[in-house]
Parts: structure tokens; C-alpha cells; sequence
């Protein structure tokens, strides 16, 4: 840009002031005049969802047609005795815990390794991040084909090297791993990009302060590095723990759910009971026990930092 | 090493006391490599390491790939499970693509994300310029209530729009599947931020000559700001290329699916196809896959800056 930099008789302070009184007093400010188009997206696709579907929970709305009433407490008190409901739950914040850890590992071990400047940079981020860009529809597909129990690439290769192969997406203790390890693979490059720009911003001056006085790679890895890498970490950690509390896509195809719910989401269940067993009232209180959920994990990490900054 | 070092850093002495020391330091002149000792065994130590996830992590775009080139007999035999019987074929790919609805969907795809980047890019970047530079009753009301929405996750909407297009009547329409998400409080947020950081006195030159609101944010901070808008675009096109849970909701015609739920209709429409299943994945996957090589350093800023919610 080579705008002159700044007028010189501009009087520094006043210019608000001193702004034409005319465009202030305009009947809409010019200011809610550029944030109006968001404002009205917003208000209707975000605040008004928002408020129809508290109050839809209220009721025993239904997509098959009667007139709704209004029902009180009624559904979240059956939530609150839905074993299914409650299974749902606890996959989630299993699959949460369970990935969140290997998704955060592991991209930051491969961010180190890359970082370290071997040969074929572009290979090595094409190969962790390309699968990131694959249509969850592919995923589907590619998993449940690599995972498929007679004809798979993984059971192929397991009775290759003389081991029995895995059910992996029918059996119940298994299948939740298997959807974990699909994951794994599909997004880590994601964060992995996050760790790889987190370490190229590194200031070069405190690896040359550590080189000189004496600090070999492992004492600069454990003493610069990763200190460094701190903040980011613990930010990319809370981005995938609120992503993994949000899944659906993959599970749904690639086990709906199943084998008994064994793997089945909050997400899917409510998506289950709005659009597979019609009960958009039900549906609606659902949404707000998954809205609780994520709120409360993010108020607890909210007070996690906090408590680490003081 | 930047010319600010230089400045800073007293000369080198040519002795160096301690041999680690010396040779640490060799590590750091050697540029890039700033975190691993030089030596050959460290070096092929980080390759092994490195080469196992890769290996890894290409196995099923291989096996993908692989299967894709495969006749349908040949993808299903059980005992000539890597190089096929009959040798490579384009059958699966052939069959794909005469059957139509790939190429559609993909156009759908693409119509649909290109149109979310559009729409939100230029409804954030108009209200990030309202939230940073502008006074207005309830802005800050606003802005908070922006900011506190980042938490709302879509998929807990998926009810209300659903109801809220029947009663516009536009289930199965374009318009169901894109206007939902281009509501992007984190965008707005990232771009208030961004606008943030544009020093006040570039505008000034602008004011002074009687430029208006609308003028400064079209000729002085959009320009400054293309990096970021590209950062942003391109995050928003992804995100929006690979959503499936609202597009999957609120389509049920085939004509108007995106890519990611229309190949799964097919998976469960045609059965057991392995290699056209493969094939029509690996078509699917092509477009962004492409993009990524060409533009990879684009993309790699992009997630990067947006990623992290402008931090």
C-alpha cells in the first residue's frame, strides 16, 4: 500500500470529533449499516434456531402431522431416563478422550519430524495432510472398504503376517477404535499444520542462544522446543476436544451407529430421533443436553487455563 | 540468519571452548535445521521415524487408488488380493462416470461452497470492519453476542433449520443448503481482529479527502487485508466442500446433493462395487487433492492463520 502514511496537519486527537455531524446522525449509523447483513443472517439462522428449538423442546412437535402442544419439562425428563440417550453420551466422551489424545500426539510427533528440515518437506505434508481434505462421503467409502472383513487391506495384511483379522466395524468392543483410527488418520494433518506453524515461529535467536552454550538437539528440543510449543498445544487440544465432542459424520457412515448403538454419537441419536423417528420435540430437548455438554466441557477448560496462566 | 542477528550478536569467536558447543552451533548455520543434530545417524534415525507414519498414511490412498483400477472380479478375489488377474482396467472409473451424477454432484459441490465462501467472507468482512472501526448503539451488545455464538455447535440446529425450511418451503432447494452456513460468528471475530491491527492512519488520508465509511472499508481495508481474506476463503471453502450433516439433512433429491452425501447414496444404492466404489472416491477426492498440490503453500497459511481462530 503507498498511501501516504499521514497527513501532516491533521489534528491527532479530534478526529472523532471533528467526523461530519451529518453521517453520525444519520438515521441508521453507517456502523449497524456493515454489520447488518451478518446481523440478519445471524438472527435468523442462529439466534431464531436458537429460540424455536428451546421452545420446540417444550413440546411434543412431531414431523408426521398433528398440531404440536405444549408438554413442560416433559421431554428432558425422559431424556434424563433414556438409557439410549445415556449410551449415546457416553460414547461421545469416550470417542472424545480416546482421540483427543492420539490426535494431539501424533501431529505434534510429526510436526517435530518434519520440522527437523529432512528432504521431500512437500512429501511428507502432502501425505499427513491430503487426507484432511478428503469429502467425509470418501471416508466412508475408503474406511469401510480398507476395514471390510474378508476383502480389507487391514485383514489381508493381518492374516498376511499369520494373525487372525479383526470384525472391525461389526464387533462391539472393536468398532469404536476402528472409527478412532479412521479419524486419526483423516485429521491429524490438521493440527499437525497448526504444530508446523507453531515451530516455524519459533525465534531462531533461542535456538542460537541454546547452540551457544552448548545445548545439543534433544537438550533444545526438551528446553526450547517444546516450552515453546506450550501454548499451542494446550490450544490445539481444546480445538479437538470440542471437535471430537461434535462427531457424527464418519461414525454414522461407517457404522450408523452400531453394532448396537455401540458406537452411536449424541449428534447421531439426535439426528436418529428428529429425522428417522420423527420426534422433533424429543429431538429438540436432545440438542440441548448436547449443548450442555459442550458448554460444560468448555467451561472446564476454561477454568483449566485460567488456573495454569495464574 | 536475518540482518537483525547480525546487528544483535557480537562477532564470532573463531575458537570455539567447547567442542558441543561448536558443533551446536554448526547445526544452526546449517539453516532450516535448527532442532536436530547434523549427524548422519540422527538424520536417518528422524527418516525412519518419519517414514513410518507416511507409509502409513499413503497405504489407503494407495489401496484406494489400487482397487480403482481393478475389474470388479479382481477387487473381490479374496487370494489375489494386491496385483490383479486380469490386469488394470478403467471399467470402474468408465462405469462412474457414464452413470452422470458424479460430475453433478461435484458441480453441486462446488456451486455450494463457492457460494458460502462468497457469502460469508463479504457479510464478515463487512461486519469485522463494523465491530473494529465503527460506533454504533449496541455494537458492543453485538459483538458479545458474536462472540458467545462461537460455542453454539451447528449440528444442534439441525432441528430448527430443518423446520424453519419447511415452513419457507425450501427443503431441496440451493438456497436450505447454503444459507445456514454462512452464518460464521468465528469469521467475523477473526476478521475484527484482523482489522484490528491495520494502523489508523492509513485511513486518515482517505477521511481527509472526504472518503466515507463505504470507501475506506472498499479502497483501504480490503486491499490491506487480502492475505487474511484469502486465509479466510479458503478455510470457509473447505469447510463448506466437506459438510455433511446439514447438506445431508436438508437434500433428499439426488439432483441437489453435494459430493460427500450424494457418493454415499450410491454406496447404498448400488451394493457391493468395490472397484467403482473406489474409483468414484478417488474422483471425489481428485479436486481438492489437486488444489492442495498446486497451492499447498496457500492452504498450509490458510489453516494456520484460521485454524486457530485468528490467534
Amino acid at each position: 500500500m503507498s498511501t501516504p502514511l499521514a497527513a501532516p496537519d491533521r489534528a491527532p486527537a479530534g478526529d472523532r470529533v471533528t467526523r461530519p455531524v451529518a453521517t453520525a446522525r444519520r438515521l441508521v449509523p453507517p456502523g449497524l449499516l456493515f454489520a447488518l447483513p451478518f446481523l440478519v443472517l445471524f438472527a435468523l439462522f442462529m439466534v431464531w434456531p436458537l429460540v424455536h428449538g428451546a421452545w420446540m423442546s417444550l413440546t411434543d412437535t412431531s414431523l408426521s402431522a398433528h398440531d404440536p402442544s405444549f408438554v413442560g419439562l416433559d421431554n428432558y425428563a425422559e431424556a434424563l431416563g433414556d438409557a439410549d440417550m445415556w449410551q449415546a453420551v457416553g460414547n461421545t466422551v469416550w470417542f472424545t478422550a480416546v482421540s483427543t489424545v492420539p490426535l494431539v500426539a501424533v501431529a505434534l510427533a510429526m510436526a517435530l519430524l518434519v520440522h527437523t528440515g529432512l528432504p521431500g518437506q512437500w512429501v511428507w505434508r502432502l501425505a499427513f495432510f491430503a487426507p484432511y481434505l478428503l469429502p467425509v462421503g470418501v471416508i466412508g467409502l475408503l474406511w469401510g472398504w480398507l476395514y471390510q472383513p474378508d476383502l480389507g487391506l487391514y485383514n489381508h495384511l493381518l492374516q498376511a503376517a499369520g494373525l487372525d483379522g479383526f470384525a472391525w466395524l461389526s464387533d462391539k468392543d472393536v468398532a469404536l477404535y476402528a472409527i478412532v483410527v479412521a479419524t486419526l488418520w483423516w485429521t491429524v494433518g490438521f493440527n499437525f499444520l497448526l504444530f508446523l506453524a507453531a515451530l516455524q515461529a519459533v525465534p531462531d535467536h533461542l535456538y542460537e542462544a541454546a547452540a551457544l552454550d552448548g545445548a545439543g538437539a534433544w537438550r533444545r528440543l526438551w528446553h526450547v522446543t517444546l516450552p515453546q510449543l506450550r501454548r499451542i498445544t494446550g490450544v490445539v487440544t481444546v480445538l479437538q476436544i470440542l471437535a471430537s465432542l461434535k462427531v457424527f459424520d464418519q461414525v454414522y457412515l461407517l457404522t450408523k451407529g452400531g453394532p448396537d448403538g455401540a458406537t452411536r454419537p449424541v449428534v447421531e441419536y439426535l439426528y436418529d430421533v428428529g429425522f428417522t423417528g420423527y420426534r422433533l420435540g424429543y429431538a429438540s430437548a436432545i440438542s440441548y443436553v448436547f449443548f450442555a455438554l459442550v458448554v460444560l466441557v468448555s467451561a472446564a477448560q476454561f477454568a483449566a487455563f485460567r488456573r495454569r496462566e495464574k | 540468519m536475518t540482518s537483525a542477528d547480525l546487528r544483535t550478536r557480537p562477532a564470532r569467536p573463531m575458537v570455539s571452548p567447547l567442542p558441543a558447543a561448536r558443533r551446536a552451533r554448526r547445526d544452526v548455520q546449517r539453516g532450516p535445521n535448527l532442532t536436530l543434530g547434523p549427524t548422519r545417524t540422527a538424520r536417518t534415525l528422524a527418516l525412519a521415524a518419519l517414514a513410518v507414519p507416511a507409509v502409513l498414511w499413503l497405504l489407503p490412498m494407495a489401496w484406494a487408488v489400487l482397487t480403482a483400477f481393478k475389474s470388479e472380479q479382481d477387487a473381490s478375489d479374496p487370494v489375489h488380493w494386491v496385483w490383479p488377474q486380469a490386469g488394470f482396467t478403467l471399467d470402474g472409473f468408465r462405469t462412474v462416470i457414464e452413470r452422470g451424477d458424479l460430475p453433478l454432484w461435484m458441480w453441486n459441490s462446488f456451486f455450494v461452497s463457492a457460494a458460502v465462501t462468497l457469502v460469508t467472507v463479504a457479510v464478515s468482512a463487512a461486519a469485522g470492519y463494523a465491530f473494529s472501526r465503527t460506533v454504533f448503539r449496541g455494537r458492543r451488545v453485538l459483538f458479545a453476542l458474536t462472540i458467545a455464538s462461537v460455542l453454539v455447535p451447528p449440528q444442534m440446529l439441525i432441528v430448527p433449520w430443518f423446520q424453519q425450511m419447511l415452513t419457507l418451503n425450501l427443503v431441496d432447494t440451493y438456497a436450505a443448503v447454503i444459507l445456514p452456513q454462512t452464518v460464521a460468528p468465528v469469521m467475523v471475530f477473526i476478521l475484527k481482529k484482523h482489522f484490528d491491527t491495520i494502523p489508523r492512519e492509513l485511513e486518515e488520508a482517505a477521511r481527509l479527502d472526504g472518503a466515507g465509511h463505504a470507501r475506506i472499508f472498499w479502497s483501504v481495508m480490503l486491499p490491506l487485508s487480502r492475505p487474511m481474506l484469502a486465509a479466510v476463503s479458503i478455510f470457509v471453502f473447505i469447510g463448506a466442500w466437506n459438510n455433511f450433516l446439514w447438506p445431508f439433512v436438508s437434500t433428499s433429491d439426488p439432483a441437489l446433493m453435494t459430493l460427500p452425501v450424494g457418493i454415499t447414496a450410491v454406496k447404498d444404492a448400488y451394493g457391493v462395487n468395490y472397484a467403482q466404489t473406489m474409483a468414484s472416491s478417488v474422483l471425489a477426492a481428485l479436486p481438492l487433492v489437486l488444489v492442495f498440490v498446486f497451492f499447498q503453500r496457500h492452504i498450509v497459511k490458510s489453516v494456520a492463520t484460521t485454524g486457530l481462530g485468528g490467534q
